[in-house]
């Protein structure tokens, strides 16, 4: 029978299926952080039981973790403890522990690739949303919440209704200045943040096909927000040559065997999916997003939409304007901004340094912008020295921060102010998100770093331009 | 861990007619540094029912006296955005054991039959009447019937069927969890993973 991409990973995890119920679906890969794990080995403590295969776990601190100074103690007392909790659960159970100051550090969705612990084909949890980010390997990777944390810490294993298969095709290709970011933003855009509920996305097409690991791991990122528990794109050369080498990646005689399984993943040439949807590469421009939820983008160009041209409640809609203190029908390009963030899991990436330093080269940061630049790991920090990337931003008048999630969710110092207004490259625009009263607009790193050196919304082909004619 | 048994639940409602209420509203991120599941319930929707100072939001339906009860009605997509269990433990922590919407995000929805709260989703018309009884009447009440997956808006007597799978519904009926059933079946879960390299 043929299967689609998703099938083949999923089936072959199936340890048992409950009739009318979930299926037991064994966890290759279990990656746990500082914030969604304490409850968890607690749960474990109460139970008397260990961590089942400590082997198949990997432990990193990045949610709460301060940017600055990490070589000194934690100031906040209940991030302290929480990363304490996270050393000691660590240790307790024989868990790779990867914390503050630890080379290997960094955000988790940014250090599994890295360290090749995201292999195509396996079965990736953790609890956090953006674990869809390693579907771009071509594995089943989604988030967990803490309750199940505690399932595949004892027992490797989460119980899971199998979802319904979703194909999103970007055929043709992408017109300048558009980024991956920009693909994910523009499908969530004719999605809604609920129109994958249900379904977990293949991305197939030219667009995804030409892409690189990273632009590929931040659509895969994007996938939950447009409601879908993940997203995945099947493994090709472009992923063995990403992942070989790397140190958890299989060696020698088992990585031939690996490939061996690896070339059998894709959806076969007649595989039936629950929903397919197509979209035409030239569309798509460079994105933002002007409301209160993910779903709330439009090209850079143009105009915030009137609320009777828009599905669901025109309530909804109002309190979302409300909250950014926009007006419908307004142009978002020259709207004042007051921060810049680069950075999270979605855009944390070596590339998105370089496209962000591609645009500031030669021009310097404006004096109204508040910028944070946080690597999404220390090997991304090494790669921004090692390519000269440092001194651009620094020319530009930028500062580097140490990694972690930082002002993506707004859990440690690095809060966006209320009221102000933040072109961030991050994942959600929700209400307070990233910081009470804080106001959030989704870019791509070009759109971001275009807003950082003129201090509004600018259209990165303006200054792309303007340096062709220099 | 056992939880709380869940059978026929009757009690008046809050309604939140907003749609796509999100994990960072049902409790914002700054609130996930306990290392412990307590005291959620005291920051359930914190920005939306306090000021900056601490004091209440007047107009936020949590603060209005007029409204309570076990089960909360919320606008389409409930729950979406973040995985945090957080989320569905303030849910619970506040006194809340069901919610009713006519769509949720999957993984809250999941992380709600995880600790014992009910998600309920009604088609969008049933969700409209709901919302309507309770403008009429803030202490009208409802019956939730897990046994027979059934929603019924006493005062007028409509009522509308909902899903949940066999598995979760005798779960929520006995407060069994996940955790119990998989340790009873680890040696296949054993069995199966020296079959499967790491």
């Amino acid at each position: 029978m043929s299967k689609t991409l998703f099938d083949k990973v999923w089936d072959s995890h199936v340890v048992k299926h409950i009739e009318n119920g979930p299926d037991v679906l064994f966890i290759d890969r279990h990656l746990v952080h500082e914030v969604t794990s304490p409850v968890a080995f607690l749960g474990l403590k109460n139970r008397g039981i260990k961590v089942l295969y400590p082997e198949r776990t990997f432990a990193t601190a990045d949610h709460n973790t301060p940017t600055r100074n990490q070589h000194l103690p934690v100031k906040d007392p209940l991030s302290a403890n929480q990363l304490k909790a996270l050393e000691e659960n660590a240790n307790a159970h024989n868990i790779p522990y990867w914390g503050l100051g630890h080379r290997k550090n960094g955000i988790v969705h940014v250090i599994g690739p890295e360290n090749g612990i995201t292999v195509p084909g396996a079965t990736i949890v953790c609890g956090d949303s953006h674990t869809s980010t390693h579907g771009a390997f071509g594995a089943i990777a989604f988030g967990i919440g803490t309750s199940e944390v505690e399932m595949v810490l004892s027992t490797q294993c989460i119980m899971q209704p199998k979802p319904k298969s979703m194909r999103i095709n970007v055929n043709g290709e992408l017109s300048e200045a558009v980024t991956p970011k920009d693909v994910a933003l523009f499908i969530i855009s004719k999605l809604s943040t609920s129109g994958a509920t249900g379904y977990f996305a293949e991305y197939a097409g030219d667009v995804f096909k030409n892409m690189s690991m990273e632009g590929r791991m931040t659509v895969c990122n994007l996938s939950i927000e447009m409601g879908a528990r993940g997203g995945m794109i099947a493994p090709d050369e472009t992923t063995f040559e990403y992942i070989k080498g790397r140190e958890y990646t299989p060696k020698g005689k088992d990585w031939d065997a690996a490939m061996e399984y690896w070339s059998t993943l894709y959806s076969d040439n007649d595989a039936e999916f629950d929903k397919e949807v197509t979209f035409d590469a030239s569309e798509i421009e460079p994105m933002i997003t002007f409301g209160t939820n993910p779903g709330m983008g439009i090209g850079i160009s143009k105009d915030i939409p009137l609320a009777e041209s828009i599905d669901g409640s025109p309530a909804t809609y109002k309190k979302s304007l409300e909250y950014m203190d926009y007006n419908e029908g307004e142009a978002m390009v020259g709207k004042p901004i007051d921060f810049v963030f680069l950075g999270s899991c979605t855009n944390g990436r070596i590339e998105d340094f370089r496209a962000f330093a591609s645009i500031i080269k030669g021009r310097k940061k404006a004096d109204n912008v508040t910028a944070w630049l946080v690597p999404g790991s220390h090997k991304v920090e090494e790669a921004i020295k090692e390519e000269g990337i440092l001194d651009i931003l620094t020319e530009a008048g930028f500062e580097l921060r140490e990694p972690g999630c930082s002002a993506c969710l707004a859990m440690n110092d690095d809060k966006i102010p209320a009221g102000k207004y933040a072109v961030s490259t991050s994942n959600r625009n929700f209400e307070g998100r990233q910081g009470p009263g804080a106001r959030t607009l989704l870019a791509s790193p070009l759109v971001a770093a275009a807003a950082a050196v003129t201090g509004k919304v600018t259209d990165p082909r303006e200054l792309m331009h303007e340096e062709i004619l220099a | 861990m056992a939880y709380d048994k869940f059978n026929i639940l009757t009690s008046s409602a809050v309604p939140l007619p907003i749609e796509n209420v999100d994990t960072d509203q049902i409790i914002p991120a700054r609130f996930l540094k306990a290392t412990e599941r307590k005291g959620f319930g005291d920051n359930l929707f914190r920005d939306w029912r306090y000021n900056s100072d601490g004091t209440p939001k007047e107009q936020f339906v949590l603060n209005n006296p007029i409204y309570s009860g076990k089960i909360l009605v919320g606008g389409k997509n409930f729950g979406s955005g973040s995985s945090r269990e957080h989320a569905a433990w303030a849910v619970y922590d506040y006194g809340f054991r069901c919610v009713v919407s006519s769509f949720f995000a999957d993984i809250f929805r999941g992380n709600c039959l995880n600790i014992g709260v009910l998600p309920v989703q009604v088609s969008p018309e049933f969700l409209d009447k709901i919302f309507k009884a309770i403008e009429a009447n803030p202490k009208t009440e409802l019956e939730v019937n897990l046994p027979e997956e059934k929603i019924t808006i006493l005062a007028t007597g409509e009522s509308e069927g909902f899903d949940i799978n066999n598995y979760k519904k005798q779960n929520m009926l006995n407060g069994f969890d996940d955790i119990d059933y998989l340790l009873n079946i680890q040696k296949d879960i054993e069995k199966y993973a020296e079959s499967t390299p790491l």
